[in-house]
């Protein structure tokens, strides 16, 4: 009908806001891989001998290994010599020492996402690396952090400038051979960040990464490792978002968390690459090994993600619970629209004595897309009173998109207590209807229910980042009705 | 106000409606009485926008506009609102946000500010005590856990708070013990203005105890068979529906 059918039209046209390409002068690899290929990686950063060697092993490790074929999704063969494994923007020869020398286009381009580098027009108490393509352009309030002790900068950085710090931690929550992405990525990774917080200190503010893919036909490889001393707190978010081509692009991951003693750790992701186009043309493979090491007593990890955008996901922020009383958290709003699919959940593995973790995990299919849910909760022989609870529902949208579920819970200990929840349901005509004749468009109608049913896990989200989700969670359904 | 013209409406090809006719002036009550399967819960369907029905013919007039080409939405942001025979649930959205909710999308249709949050708060507590809800009601989740008689005090609260010029209440006091029908009665009968016209749908005249209406339509095989004033309920009463459909038959 009239004016509601323009309405929702005039919504869908509005699409990816973040699809722009920034045009700009790059140093580029040429697209393939090898061992010179990764030599001369390291030789470009600068990185002293034992990560080139840990790079070059990674590699021979990853050459023997296969593509996993288990998760719940489709995607053509990838051809990794087809990839370029390095972009950068041009700059000088030291790289740039303030905002003044970095490319105008993108700081422009971080101005165009909402995040703005210049540390006045921040919002004060969020400090944020920004990382293009290969390379961290930027990282704001670095010396207030350090007034504290803070550690943040690209791990390129703390490669050269805290290498001890770097190789006691790096890969030991997620070793090189882990699995065929985690393989890759320790061989080629460009940049991402570096977090140590040192004994006893709370971060005075949140730190925040923003991941931006610009060029084409290169994949990001990002690795992040954040070491929490005892005692410490701190919350950081990490958003992403890429242009609009017609290519799939890879996105491969590591994320590593390292929580010691009384050490807590709060990670929040909002993930919106770019998820192809409406008939599902384009879009980035989103193939992330993200896993924290609860290594302390009493140490606690939360992870929460939003993820809205992306071709494919395929990632399973996990916690190791090694330390006695040590507690994970993962909290989980999947959204696939158009032909999206995401295969993601947790596991969450209970070592220590009187672990607990919580998994709370909301799905939501519209369109054609799939979207499932797949965790390990594996409670050790040494993990008395241990336990767990699982609640994990799906909500779909039309009748051509597809939830799944695979819990898998493994108990050797008999002490442990195991609770796992799932519910499916679908928007129905009627919850449409009411809430339009209570005067709401039918657009607006999907986001308040869709945000009702993620409540749960927004509440977790820091509060900026959880105002931004919601927005994000309608966006992104827009089309899905009508 | 509204102006329903020789209105035909089918369900998969079969008939329901088989020629309305009905004229609503400002401020006046219309009860619609008649047996299930009569098209009494179609008519309000249609009239608010309801997905799934076919208008085969006629016209319906809204303030002198085309109602049947407005969108749901658009109907209730010109002052149609029907309280449902069945409220659904909307698990996690509280109340008070759709309230709130759909209260600005009708202020912004209407080139309104969005309300403020404090004044909101205020009116919609002012409403809540008129309908001797608790205030607790507002924060749960819509409908959700809420008994039938609530689930029906809380539409006359979102009547009462997005102030509609037509409402139609579809079978309100099915399900209603005689303590509830009496609040919502009551609260229905607050929200009477010259300006504001009902269309109460009902089975049994016993509503009509409790909210006056000024004329009762009787609706059977998906037609208007008999109308009169307020008596007319009085009578069906006694007689049954029978004595209607046979006269008619």
């Amino acid at each position: 009908m009239s004016a509601s059918t323009k309405e929702i039209e005039s919504l869908i046209g509005q699409g990816y806001k973040q699809g722009f390409i920034t045009e700009l002068e790059t140093d580029s690899f040429l697209p393939g891989l090898d061992e010179t290929v990764i030599r001369k990686l390291s030789r470009l950063k600068n990185e002293p001998e034992f990560m080139t060697e840990y790079r070059l092993k990674a590699f021979r490790h990853w050459q023997t290994m296969k593509s996993p074929e288990w998760a719940f999704v489709k995607f053509d063969a990838i051809d990794y010599q087809k990839i370029s494994y390095y972009s950068a923007p041009k700059r000088k020869e030291d790289g740039p020492k303030s905002l003044d020398e970095i490319d105008p286009q993108v700081l422009e381009a971080y101005k165009k996402l909402g995040i703005p580098l210049d540390e006045q027009e921040r919002l004060a108490g969020v400090a944020v690396d920004a990382v293009f393509d290969s390379v961290s352009v930027a990282t704001t309030f670095k010396g207030k952090l350090k007034e504290a002790g803070v550690i943040f900068c690209p791990i390129s950085e703390a490669l050269r400038a805290h290498p001890a710090l770097v190789e006691q931690y790096l890969g030991t929550v997620v070793p090189p051979g882990d699995n065929f992405f985690a393989a890759l990525n320790s061989a080629v990774f460009s940049d991402g960040s570096f977090v140590y917080i040192p004994k006893g200190v709370r971060c005075p503010m949140e730190l925040s990464t923003y991941f931006r893919i610009n060029a084409a036909n290169t994949g990001q490889f990002e690795r992040t490792l954040i070491i929490a001393d005892e005692g410490s707190h701190v919350s950081y978010l990490e958003g992403c978002t890429a242009p609009m081509r017609d290519e799939n692009q890879l996105h491969a991951a590591v994320v590593e968390l390292i929580a010691l003693d009384n050490a807590q750790i709060k990670y929040s992701t909002v993930q919106n690459w770019y998820p192809g186009d409406k008939d599902g043309k384009g879009g980035i493979y989103n193939f992330v090994t993200k896993r924290a090491d609860c290594r302390g007593e009493n140490a606690k990890v939360s992870w929460t993600q939003v993820e809205t955008g992306s071709a494919i996901t395929w990632k399973y922020p996990s916690c190791i619970l090694t330390g006695d009383n040590s507690v994970g958290e993962f909290y989980s709003v999947a959204l696939t629209n158009n032909y999206q699919q995401a295969d993601t959940g947790t596991k969450m593995i209970h070592i220590g004595k009187n672990t607990r973790s919580t998994i709370i995990s909301k799905g939501i299919s519209a369109g054609k897309a799939q979207n499932t849910y797949r965790g390990l909760v594996k409670v050790l022989k040494s993990a008395e009173n241990a336990r767990n609870y699982t609640q994990c529902d799906s909500l779909l949208i039309g009748d051509k998109c597809g939830a799944h579920t695979f819990p898998y819970v493994e108990v050797r200990q008999p002490s442990a207590q195991v609770e796992h929840e799932a519910t499916t349901s679908k928007i129905s005509e009627d919850q449409l209807f009411f809430c339009q004749q209570r005067g709401l468009s039918a657009e607006d109608a999907v986001s308040m229910i869709v945000n009702g049913f993620c409540k749960a896990v927004f509440k977790e989200l820091p509060m900026e980042f959880a105002v931004e989700a919601q927005a994000l969670l309608g966006l992104s359904l827009e089309g899905s009705v009508g | 106000m509204l102006s329903i013209k020789n209105l035909t409406v089918n369900i998969n090809d079969k008939q329901i409606l088989k020629g309305i006719n009905l004229e609503i002036k400002p401020g006046e009550i219309h009860a619609i009485m008649g047996p299930n399967g009569s098209g009494k819960s179609t008519l309000s369907h249609v009239l608010s926008g309801k997905d799934g029905y076919t208008v085969t013919g006629g016209s319906v007039t809204y303030q002198g506009k085309d109602l049947l080409a407005m969108a749901p939405e658009i109907r209730a942001r010109e002052g149609v609102f029907l309280a449902f025979q069945y409220p659904v649930e909307i698990p996690g959205v509280s109340n008070v946000y759709l309230l709130k909710a759909g209260l600005n999308a009708i202020r912004k249709y209407h080139g309104q500010s969005e309300v403020d949050a404090m004044d909101f708060l205020t009116l919609v507590k002012e409403k809540v005590r008129l309908l001797e809800m608790d205030e607790k009601f507002l924060y749960r989740a819509v409908n959700e856990g809420f008994s039938g008689g609530e689930k029906k005090r809380n539409e006359i609260l979102q009547m009462a708070i997005l102030e509609p010029k037509l409402c139609i209440l579809d079978e309100t006091d099915s399900g209603l013990d005689i303590d509830a029908l009496k609040i919502v009665s009551e609260g229905v009968n607050s929200l009477r203005s010259p300006t504001r016209s009902f269309v109460i749908v009902t089975h049994y005249q016993r509503l009509l105890d409790y909210i006056k209406p000024d004329f009762v339509h009787v609706l059977a095989h998906g037609q208007i068979v008999k109308s009169g004033g307020a008596e007319l309920a009085l009578e069906l009463e006694e007689k049954g529906y029978s004595w209607v459909e046979e006269a008619t038959a």
